[in-house]
């Protein structure tokens, strides 16, 4: 299982930018291409908030590669004691 | 402990917390709940779909700046205490809701009128970032550990408690003042009635004693300095919240907007279901479901978190698109034949000017009622050119306002229900799982966070991003659903991997 965690933390940190990637290509191709019917809908600000919130959230998801990758999430802790580092 | 609880015993710590946090729930959800007419009142009259989809934008940013009142009010929790924060919280968000309820309309004072309301939306937001994770961290911390996922699922019932509050009330206000009077004035009325409700618990929270856990902390000297810090900056319990978010609460999150407000907005707004029945639904669904939250939250005392959450977000991965291909099937009324109509009312025709032009919008609507019960306001529309050379453009027919027969409503009350299960299954144990997961001295903070960026984030952008995927030409009413389904998908594999499946262990200061 430990390998399985350690091996999957390499896509996690794949995924994190691939997510950002894709969001902006999907960003570039959809503004202003709304469907008929919504075409007053700004959809450049609604994809600038997704990006802007997205993004960050997509690092989170590479530093969570990152320590899996190292090993950090072999043992987990089996209570909430204090945090020691 | 034994001595606090004593003295405060438990389900009076429960009940004073959650009646706050679920009048919170109920002040952020009314937003929601009148999307569309606050849309109607915010914007020219003119806007048509971006209305609805601009005004779940300022609904979105509710959401999104959730996280940040976690860090805001989660840090000012564990320096100075639960109960002082969690009071704050609630004087802001019962003064940003009744304060909307008093802004203006786009016809009055133009675009200050959805710009206040951003406003507003976002203290409420900031608000409701430091509530729950207070409440949460309260009761928590009042509870003995082997009963603590059985006491904090009482919290988690308000959030589905305050949007059935909220549909409530708007549902009654609308029958009593009219359609009409609803949409031009009486929609105000559920943002007003606020300030009464917060009052009463603002008075109910000041008689509130200091978490016990908090108490001891501080009598020993050993509250944090810099919670911030302490909560991010440590690797140990950074890889926690990291673990929290990707393995729990992001799926958590839109598992529960999806059954608890995309299905009613999927209903009302695709399926062009008729504004009561599709709250109706939603209501029952919620009634029905409800005390399912504080089933899975006790039997998480005995069997673990983990997989009862997990097994919540795999049955709504499998789910979803076939429960709402139902949705569309049964309430797809083109294919009615003149045998299945028992009667059509007599045709109103409206002729509308076009603006701008000195063309005419001709449209006749009758109201159709099947053999089944159900019925449907069908319009037949042209446009009616002032140039006489050129032919009348017959635009396509439109069904809505559709009433179910009585069947297929239980049907949909019974599917709306199944998915507010999967709800419960993924929600009742969360606020237990988060608890134990962190330290008493940077609890407030550390929890607060993935559960807002989860839920706030995650979930609470389910609605805008479902509808703006479903808005583009090429797509289907359902594609809108693969948001849910993908980010739950990622969050079951992150969970079922890395999440131990601990069970409940004293929490330790």
């Amino acid at each position: 299982m430990n390998g399985l965690k350690k091996g999957l933390g390499l896509l996690w940190m794949i995924l994190g930018p691939a997510s950002v990637i894709f969001m902006f290509l999907q960003a570039y191709e959809k503004v202003g291409l709304a469907a008929e019917g919504v075409q007053k809908t700004n959809t450049a600000l609604q994809w600038g908030i997704i990006l802007f919130i997205f993004i960050p959230i997509s690092a989170g998801l590479v530093i969570f590669g990152y320590y899996a990758l190292k090993g950090e999430y072999d043992q987990l802790p089996s209570g909430s004691e204090e945090p020691k580092d | 402990m034994s001595q606090e609880l004593q003295k405060n015993s438990i389900f009076k710590v429960i009940g004073a917390s959650s009646l706050g946090t679920l009048i919170e729930w109920y002040d952020f959800y009314i937003f929601g709940s009148l999307a569309s007419i606050i849309g109607a009142q915010l914007f020219p009259a003119d806007a048509g779909a971006s209305a609805l989809i601009n005004t779940l934008a300022i609904f979105a940013a509710g959401f999104i700046v959730r996280p940040f009142g976690a860090l805001v009010f989660g840090r000012l929790g564990d320096l100075i205490g639960r109960k002082y924060t969690f009071l704050l919280t609630l004087v802001l968000m019962g003064g940003s809701t009744f304060l909307i309820g008093l802004i203006p309309s786009y016809s009055s004072i133009g675009y200050a009128a959805p710009i206040l309301v951003l406003i507003l939306r976002l203290v409420q937001g900031l608000a409701l970032g430091g509530e729950y994770g207070g409440a949460a961290t309260y009761v928590a911390e009042h509870a003995p550990a082997n009963k603590r996922g059985f006491f904090t699922s009482w919290i988690q019932t308000t959030a589905t408690g305050g949007l059935f509050l909220s549909l409530g009330i708007i549902v009654l206000t609308k029958n009593l003042i009219g359609a009409s009077g609803f949409a031009d004035w009486g929609w105000r009325i559920p943002f007003l009635l606020s300030i009464l409700l917060v009052g009463v618990s603002i008075y109910i929270r000041l008689k509130m004693h200091e978490s016990p856990m908090f108490t001891k902390l501080k009598t020993e000297g050993k509250v944090s300095k810099n919670p911030l810090k302490e909560s991010f900056n440590n690797k140990a319990n950074f890889k926690m919240v990291l673990l929290a978010l990707f393995g729990a609460t992001m799926g958590q999150g839109v598992i529960w907007y999806t059954g608890q407000f995309y299905a009613q907005s999927f209903i009302e707004n695709t399926c062009k279901v008729d504004f009561n029945d599709s709250r109706y639904i939603l209501l029952w669904g919620i009634a029905f479901a409800t005390p399912f939250f504080v089933v899975f939250g006790s039997w998480s005392d005995k069997v673990g978190r983990k997989w009862i959450m997990l097994t919540g977000m795999l049955l709504g991965i499998i789910f979803y698109r076939p429960i709402y291909q139902v949705f569309l099937d049964d309430t797809d009324f083109t294919k009615v034949t003149q045998q299945d109509i028992q009667s059509v009312s007599d045709p109103v025709v409206t002729r509308t000017l076009i603006e701008g032009t000195a063309d005419s919008l001709i449209s006749t609507s009758a109201r159709v009622t099947l053999l089944s019960g159900a019925s449907y306001q069908k319009i037949q529309s042209h446009i009616e050119f002032k140039e006489k050379s050129k032919a009348a453009a017959v635009q396509p027919d439109q069904l809505k306002d559709k009433q179910l027969s009585t069947a297929v409503f239980w049907k949909f009350v019974a599917l709306v229900f199944f998915q507010i299960l999967l709800v419960t299954m993924v929600y009742g144990p969360i606020a237990a799982f988060l608890v134990e997961l962190f330290p008493t001295k940077i609890r407030y903070t550390s929890m607060s966070l993935p559960y807002h960026v989860g839920n706030g984030v995650f979930g609470g952008l389910v609605p805008f991003i479902a509808t703006l995927i479903a808005s583009y030409s090429g797509s289907t009413p359902l594609s809108g659903l693969w948001y849910p389904i993908g980010i739950a998908s990622l969050s079951f594999v992150i969970g079922a991997i890395y999440l131990s499946n601990k069970k409940p262990v004293e929490t330790e200061a």
